[in-house]
């Protein structure tokens, strides 16, 4: 084996540069040992954190003179105040309506967006990318800064909250979907096709059943998160568990913010222990 | 079924018939609905909605573009580098602090007691939402940026470390035995036995993980931890809406830009390319 056969291809930049080690073996072949890229990776991480570091104004003996304060709010935290439970129940369930409503409708209006998203289904390539971008746009805001422009333009509330927390349902479980519509079998769709159904009705009976365990599992996963974000987004003043952190951080009443924390807990515990055992009898 | 041959209306007649069971979903879907719909108190838009509505749309369309180039440390540019500066050493330090929590919690490594009592604070730390530790850090480290640093530093162990248990509770043993049979020191089984198998899992886990603390990190700003978020809700409530727009293209460029190469590297590495 010369070593010209062997070099098909064009090396990479990194190998031009620093070229590869060359290695005689004892029976008369040389190898090519390409240069380890671990110097390079560390020396860009290196000038990357140290530029960060720079910037955020990085100060570690802060936390070492001021560490004690920490363990101050911790030590009240974790002595919940269980008489300020009864006025938390209400925010409580202003956050499960909130991210229960808009759970199920952003997830409606997920199925044909991420239906038309999809490169297999939707050959159209310009609508294709349009949706994509959209989708893509309203991924990349905040939640919570969708909820604060929607606050101004509701009003504070709940409403103000559902309409945050259905745009981020949206952006995640259309663009979840229309990665799973990729990989399912498009065969049934042919041959339903090649019967004379229409692609509407090819679709609903060849590709729904492919695509509805995964929509419910995404759904489920998707509720999970927004019932953990619908929790902070009364700090804008979009109703809920927010308003009550806001308003105890405020006051410093740590112990009372230690119940509406624990209150949170245990209710993401319990959504989350109900979707596993929903999503294992999907599957 | 097999054995006997049914024709095509048999076969028909015989597919699975859930009707009691779709019912029986769609009246509890519905149920919800009206359930939650009773709480969401629709008090109609705003006086000015509309104009909001069209403010941020016509914001994002005519960004402010002197603030856009702006070099000074009230610019765009340097809250948008700032954010990502929180975002990456956050995920960082985040992602060495949970080596060692979650080689304590998994259940091949340490015994069960030990791993549950990790595994509930791993929960913990995950439940808390990140904006709640951001509340209580800033009282420790005083408003600004370093604040959303170590805030995001704590808020990653939560879920970086679950994926790393997974990928830890995955690990081959049958590795370690025949490096053992070849007389590998400790430090040697180490290198080649266990890094290789775990590297590309953890820096798959810390890369995804620095998509989401990038937004994370803008929302941060809202209560005064750095970034480009504070400066943003300013913006917002002063209706200032060109600002609103730079400030806005900016986040959505950075993280647009940042998810398609993060998702391009995962890729790679889940294909096992260097």
């Amino acid at each position: 084996m010369s070593e010209n056969s062997v070099q098909v291809q064009k090396p990479a930049l990194f190998d031009r540069i620093f070229h590869p080690e060359h290695i005689a073996l004892a029976n008369g072949h040389a190898v090519d040992r390409p240069r380890s890229r671990m110097p390079l990776i560390l020396i860009c991480l290196a000038i990357v954190i140290w530029v960060s570091l720079q910037v955020t104004e990085f100060d570690f003996s802060l936390i070492i003179k001021r560490g004690r304060e920490l363990g101050v709010i911790l030590g009240q935290i974790f002595q919940p105040k269980f008489s300020y439970f009864p006025k938390v129940i209400s925010p409580l369930i202003d956050t499960i309506r909130m991210s229960l409503l808009g759970t199920i409708l952003g997830c409606l209006i997920a199925l044909p967006l991420a239906i038309f998203a999809s490169s297999n289904i939707n050959r159209n390539k310009p609508t294709l990318l349009i949706i994509r971008f959209i989708l893509a746009i309203i991924r990349s805001v905040p939640t919570l800064i969708i909820a604060n422009i929607c606050a101004l333009m509701f009003s504070l509330g709940t409403f103000a909250g559902f309409v945050a927390i259905t745009m981020f349902t949206i952006g995640v479980v259309a663009k979840m979907l229309y990665e799973s519509i990729e990989t399912i079998d498009m065969k049934p769709f042919e041959a339903l096709t090649s019967f004379g159904a229409t692609s509407l009705q090819a679709f609903w009976s060849a590709c729904m059943p492919q695509i509805l365990p995964t929509y419910l599992s995404h759904c489920l996963y998707c509720f999970e998160m927004n019932v953990r974000a619908a929790s902070i987004l009364g700090y804008v003043g979009a109703g809920g568990l927010g308003i009550l952190i806001s308003e105890r951080v405020g006051w410093r009443d740590y112990s009372g913010l230690g119940i509406v924390l624990l209150s949170l807990f245990v209710l993401v515990v319990t959504i989350d222990f109900f979707s596993d055992w929903l999503r294992s009898k999907l599957s | 079924m097999s054995e006997k041959k049914l024709s095509i209306e048999e076969m028909y007649e015989a597919r699975p018939k859930s009707l009691l069971i779709r019912i029986l979903v769609f009246v509890i879907i519905l149920a919800l609905v009206i359930w939650s719909k009773a709480g969401i108190n629709f008090s109609g838009v705003a006086a000015k909605g509309s104009d909001i509505a069209w403010g941020t749309i016509y914001g994002i369309t005519h960004p402010d573009s002197t603030l856009l180039f702006d070099m000074s440390h009230d610019g765009v540019l340097y809250l948008t580098l700032q954010t990502i500066a929180i975002a990456v050493l956050g995920t960082i330090i985040g992602g060495i602090l949970s080596i060692p929590v979650s080689f304590l919690a998994s259940t091949n490594i340490v015994p069960k007691w030990l791993a549950v009592i990790f595994r509930a604070l791993i929960l913990l730390v995950r439940t808390i939402p990140s904006l709640v530790w951001a509340l209580v850090w800033i009282r420790v480290t005083g408003p600004g940026p370093f604040c959303g640093v170590v805030t995001q530093s704590i808020c990653s162990i939560g879920m970086i470390s679950k994926m790393y248990i997974t990928a830890i509770e995955d690990l081959d043993t049958g590795i370690l035995e025949s490096l053992d049979a070849s007389g590998c020191t400790t430090f040697q089984k180490i290198r080649c036995g266990i890094l290789p198998q775990l590297m590309a899992g953890f820096i798959s886990t810390v890369i995804y993980r620095f998509d989401i603390n990038l937004k994370d990190s803008a929302t941060l700003g809202l209560i005064g931890a750095g970034g480009i978020g504070a400066s943003l809700v300013i913006a917002i409530s002063g209706r200032r809406w060109n600002m609103v727009g730079s400030y806005l293209l900016a986040l959505i460029v950075v993280v647009l830009i940042i998810e398609y190469f993060s998702t391009r590297i995962r890729a790679k590495l889940a294909r096992g390319e260097k």
